[in-house]
């Protein structure tokens, strides 16, 4: 019975490899390029458009590109194309403004503690969080502002108007960041609390600041406040901005954080309710962990769009990155016909690795804390 | 109603800036050790960051010279970069001590703002460019031209009023920013490219080829860009305003920063009251009798002053405006005496 069939062949056939065409490189193509006759007039579109634009943004930026130079002279030649000599030769002024020479140190230490202690506190693995949040959030303002300020145990003076560049870029955005944060979520939490005062108080603040450019808020402080405040009476105008950015930002944060806070169920409440807690603990133990996690991509959108907004204080006069690029693109021994253009490329190189950074960090801290929720 | 009270509020604090402002300045500057001084954020040749981030320009100098004749040291100055928008609030609310940044002297600047005019740092007044192989030598061939020009601005008022005023046609070319019309020019969509004279040299240099573009001897409007200060301190309206006429007279009397030493011996009066070394003329504006030896001394004369800062960004001062009245210019100093 078993030898009813007879087989010639003692082993599986092996399996012929897939035709060519549906491998490798020519099948990929076939599958995701040419699929179909509109997906293939599109690839030819796009390689038509990248063999158009891409030779000739190579020649711009690389190519034709000046690196080494004394002056904008071999800049101004006709077929040159960008003048990175230029940006080479005004790095300096670009990272920190008028700050001394002699004193760039003082910002590269702040700048070296200040990376050591982020990575720290955003390294989910190392321990002793509590201790390097304390130093960050409160020791470190201190040591920027004695270090940077000066004029004590033996430093001199650097006033504030001397701060520029990416130096006064990252210390306006860090401050926003490190004041909206924490005094978001307090409003937020205000905002839905059940006492009418601290309710319409959070409200009135919220809405009021959101209603308001960013814009008009600099300008508030830097033109009208000076003529209603007592002569002699002088605030910074570092400080000045700095409040109006931190407080604008802390409205937007506030309204991410209770998208947040809205998006818990009501038996989240009512479990910590039930378990005993108090307010502030069933907060801080329940509904804030989940509430936070929820809005990370808001936060960190917030985040972002207020270190590009910071740009928005050279309007006021003060030299941050963009301001410094600005400033010497009027220099007269670098004119040259792509002088400026340049200067604002690398501005927009700067700005898109750290806000580029800051969206990758957000997507892993997502993955991470990512506990199944979603299907 | 409301209204009423907003405008009572502000007047009560404008007016009462303005009385506080009536305070001594010079004793607040003093008290102080450095002036504060308002600058333009970036405008080549007259406040700008230079090679090696410090301020440099004909308006930062002039307050440089400031700071000598008070505290004779040039360093004892501390700038705020301000805008347009922000300079004249700036200045009336004490936040600078005084305002020298490109700043056109207008009546009613004078008149309304609450501010002094104390001279004319620079004379400027816009002016045209055009390519040297257009074959035009003077404003008045560029009839049926186009113009490249920026929006909104006196410019282009200006230049209506030029054309229309001569009886010639033109074809205005608008951009909302000084760098699109730059671009334009050089891209050859107009024939001409018009904004202040100042501007107009610096701007020739960021072209392809700067060589084969030329500017034009026509000036067609007054824009004298001096230093002001604000109104009700007549003492140091005076000190801004004879810090300026030092600068003019030192130039007149050959007096310069290398040879200001040995001029403290010179025969001649003018140079001996300009110097400190006869009369008490510094007293008079609460300094010391050698206030504008130290300006000298520390940031030379006007002219050293205009071959340091706008020279370079190419402008002759020979035989323009800005050279002193010996030379047929209109940089005038009362003499002291």
């Amino acid at each position: 019975m078993s030898n009813k069939f007879a087989y010639v062949r003692t082993e599986m056939a092996q399996a012929m490899p897939p035709p060519v065409t549906q491998t490798g490189v020519v099948g990929w193509m076939r599958k995701n390029l040419f699929s179909d006759i509109p997906n293939t007039i599109m690839t030819l579109l796009a390689f038509a458009f990248l063999v158009w634009t891409v030779p000739t943004l190579y020649n711009f930026l690389i190519g034709n590109a000046i690196f080494v130079a004394e002056d904008g002279t071999p800049c101004r030649a006709p077929e040159a194309g960008a003048c990175w000599a230029y940006v080479i030769d005004r790095f300096d002024f670009y990272i920190y403004g008028f700050y001394p020479e002699s004193e760039y140190w003082r910002p590269n230490l702040v700048f070296v503690v200040a990376a050591a202690l982020i990575t720290h506190l955003l390294w989910p693995e190392l321990p002793f969080k509590g201790i390097s949040a304390i130093a960050f959030f409160v020791g470190l303002p201190i040591f920027a502002v004695i270090l940077l300020n000066g004029g004590s145990f033996g430093l001199p003076q650097v006033t504030t108007e001397k701060w520029g560049g990416l130096m006064l870029t990252l210390i306006i955005a860090s401050v926003g960041i490190v004041v909206s944060l924490p005094l978001g979520v307090v409003l937020a939490l205000g905002r839905r609390s059940h006492m009418p005062f601290v309710k319409y108080v959070s409200i009135a603040f919220i809405e009021l600041w959101r209603a308001v450019p960013l814009i008009t808020v600099l300008f508030m402080a830097s033109v009208m406040l000076p003529l209603f405040l007592p002569e002699g009476t002088t605030i910074d105008k570092i400080l000045r901005a700095l409040v109006g950015v931190a407080l604008f930002q802390t409205a937007y944060m506030a309204e991410v954080v209770r998208g947040g806070l809205q998006a818990l169920p009501k038996g989240q409440y009512e479990a910590a309710h039930a378990l005993g807690l108090n307010y502030f603990k069933s907060m801080y133990f329940i509904i804030l962990p989940q509430a936070l996690k929820h809005v990370i991509p808001g936060i960190v959108n917030s985040f972002i769009s207020l270190f590009k907004d910071t740009s928005l204080v050279s309007i006021v006069g003060l030299f941050d990155l963009l301001g410094t690029v600005q400033a010497t693109s009027a220099l007269v021994e670098w004119k040259a016909p792509h002088q400026a253009t340049t200067g604002y490329l690398f501005a927009a190189a700067v700005f898109w690795i750290f806000c580029f950074g800051m969206s990758r960090y957000s997507i892993y801290m997502e993955r991470r804390l990512d506990t199944g929720h979603k299907e | 109603m409301n209204k009423k009270i907003v405008t009572i509020a502000l007047g009560a604090a404008l007016s009462l800036s303005a009385s506080a402002a009536m305070a001594d300045t010079l004793e607040d500057v003093q008290a102080k050790g450095y002036l504060q001084c308002g600058v333009a954020p970036s405008t080549p040749g007259f406040a700008s960051p230079d090679e090696n981030n410090n301020w440099s320009g004909i308006d930062v100098d002039y307050c440089r010279a400031m700071a000598a004749a008070i505290f004779d040291d040039p360093e004892a100055v501390r700038f705020t970069p301000l805008t347009s928008k922000e300079r004249f609030t700036a200045l009336s609310s004490g936040e600078i001590d005084v305002l020298s940044r490109t700043t056109t002297w207008t009546m009613s600047r004078d008149t309304n703002l609450g501010i002094s005019f104390t001279g004319v740092m620079f004379y400027d007044g816009q002016g045209f460019m055009v390519p040297k192989d257009l074959g035009v030598n003077s404003a008045l061939e560029l009839s049926d031209a186009a113009v490249c020009i920026e929006a909104g601005t006196t410019t282009e008022l200006n230049a209506a009023d030029y054309f229309a005023t001569n009886g010639m046609n033109y074809n205005p070319v608008v951009f909302e920013d000084q760098d699109e019309v730059v671009k334009a020019y050089d891209d050859g969509r107009c024939d001409v490219f018009t904004t202040d004279s100042s501007a107009l040299a610096a701007e020739r240099l960021s072209l392809a080829d700067p060589d084969s573009h030329k500017i034009l001897p026509e000036i067609i409007s007054k824009e004298p860009l001096g230093p002001s200060v604000r109104q009700g301190d007549d003492l140091w309206f005076n000190i801004s305003r004879w810090v300026y006429f030092a600068l003019l007279e030192a130039e007149e009397y050959g007096v310069t920063q290398a040879n200001v030493d040995e001029m403290l011996g010179s025969e001649n009066p003018s140079v001996r009251r300009l110097l400190g070394v006869e009369g008490e003329f510094g007293k008079a504006i609460g300094l010391s009798d050698d206030w504008a030896y130290r300006i000298i001394k520390h940031t030379g004369n006007y002219g050293e002053i205009y071959e340091r800062n706008v020279t370079p960004i190419g402008i002759d001062r020979a035989g323009s405006l800005n050279d002193l009245w010996t030379r047929g210019g209109l940089q005038y100093s009362p003499p002291i005496r």
